[in-house]
């Protein structure tokens, strides 16, 4: 059909945490409006963008996320008066400290966007994409790469946890 | 050191409390002490070794000590921040414990080491300090000594870190958080880790991965550092009680800066402060938000 379903070109997946009120609106705003965007994001839909905890997104990509898109109500307009505010200090914090511990930059995409601002998200989830497309596969967290075949009588490599381990 | 020793004595003598929390000589440095009686207070000491934070006996998930009774605790500058952290986020009335605050030049990183104070045995947080007498304390005793010796070699060490490209950091991260073994010594000795159930272990869903393994390793790292962050009150335990040495001051002294010079909040022992986590600004700065 098209390019992108080659199978040997990499294809990011991007795990979005977006708020109930306003992004997830928007993105339903830009599916409805027939705008074509790249398809390479899953929403996980939140309440408000305060029930986002950064373990979210550290755990997304300890399961396999090449980026992560947190989105939400811009300042002002949150559904709970304040949740957006207060994520909004929890976040200055997580980014601060994941480029601290040395994260590829732009992995993490932040934005604020209402519900119908349809357009705005198409831009945020193509620029996200095109993005993390360019930075590749995130091979490089810890833990997740496969531990090396173990050579003959070489103990064996601390597996994974919840990896099943020997049969 | 009589000072202390005598107000001890009264505050208990007079019903005033039922225990006084303090350091004694041990076998191995100064201990903590849990001082119920004349005796006990008059086996308290103060010197550069009483290193160790005594308010996480003051959180409200350590039982043993509130058994006792009403507690006095005997605070330096520093630990009074996290007399202060529990009141603020309501963990503890003020009313609810005398706060005996001691005049600090500084305190050893080791406390078990027979070194004297110096500008190669000083904790690492003391150089430098400007809380070395609490403000929050309803006594305060003791001369003030002269100022920590030594600089600050934490500073240095971030600048480095900043310095780096972000693929260097990743690296220096991964192999120190590598080799976490998920002990959670660091939570323990906390004054700041209160949680009735810490995240790290729940396991219906489990958030993070409890196996010394460095994806759980990362995870725990960067919750504890991210829980931490404008809450912490640096005294230092965490990274003292780590049994592999893991920097964790530097990651909480990253924190530090931000709070600072995002939020314009330093760590203080005044609970009327509020912490930058628990607040906000409508105005706050988003230029990482698109």
């Amino acid at each position: 059909m098209n390019a992108t379903l080659d199978k040997t070109s990499f294809e990011p997946r991007l795990t979005a945490f977006v708020c109930n009120w306003c992004t997830y609106t928007g993105a339903d705003l830009a599916g409805t409006s027939r705008l074509q965007m790249d398809a390479n994001v899953r929403i996980v839909r939140l309440p408000c963008t305060g029930r986002i905890d950064p373990l979210f997104i550290v755990k997304a990509f300890e399961r396999g996320a090449d980026g992560v898109i947190v989105s939400g109500c811009h300042p002002a307009d949150c559904h709970y008066t304040s949740g957006n505010y207060h994520a909004r200090r929890r976040f200055a914090f997580f980014k601060e400290l994941i480029e601290f511990l040395g994260l590829p930059e732009g992995r993490i995409t932040f934005s604020w966007v209402s519900a119908s601002e349809g357009q705005k998200w198409r831009e945020v989830v193509n620029d996200a994409t095109a993005r993390v497309r360019a930075l590749g596969p995130f091979s490089g967290y810890p833990g997740t790469e496969l531990p090396a075949w173990p050579a003959a009588g070489a103990p064996a490599p601390n597996p994974a946890p919840g990896g099943g381990g020997e049969r | 050191m009589k000072e202390l020793r005598d107000l001890a004595t009264k505050l208990l003598a007079e019903g005033t409390v039922n225990v006084v929390l303090g350091w004694e000589e041990g076998p191995r440095g100064v201990r903590p002490a849990f001082a119920t009686d004349a005796a006990a207070a008059g086996r308290l000491v103060f010197d550069p070794r009483c290193t160790q934070n005594l308010v996480p006996y003051l959180s409200p998930r350590r039982t043993q000590v509130k058994k006792l009774g009403k507690a006095a605790v005997v605070v330096k500058g520093c630990d009074a921040r996290a007399v202060a952290g529990l009141v603020r986020e309501t963990q503890l009335a003020r009313e609810d414990v005398v706060v005996i605050g001691v005049r600090c030049g500084g305190v050893i990183a080791d406390p078990a080491s027979p070194e004297p104070l110096s500008p190669a045995t000083v904790a690492d947080r003391c150089p430098g300090c400007n809380s070395r007498e609490p403000k929050l304390a309803d006594h305060t005793v003791g001369e003030l000594p002269a100022a920590p010796p030594g600089e600050s070699r934490r500073d240095v060490r971030i600048a480095d870190l900043e310095a780096r490209t972000a693929d260097e950091r990743w690296a220096f991260w991964q192999d120190e958080l590598g080799r976490c073994v998920r002990c959670h010594a660091c939570r323990e000795a906390c004054p700041m880790c209160f949680c009735e159930r810490c995240v790290a272990d729940k396991t219906q869903p489990q958030w993070v991965d409890s196996s010394p393994h460095p994806r759980g390793a990362f995870a725990w790292n960067v919750t504890r550092a991210l829980h931490l962050a404008g809450r912490c009150v640096d005294c230092g335990e965490c990274e003292r009680a780590c049994p592999v040495d893991i920097p964790l001051g530097l990651l909480n002294l990253k924190l530090a800066r931000v709070a600072s010079e995002r939020f314009g909040y330093t760590a203080t022992d005044d609970p009327a402060v509020p912490s930058p986590v628990g607040s906000f600004q409508k105005d706050d700065a988003q230029e990482f938000i698109l």
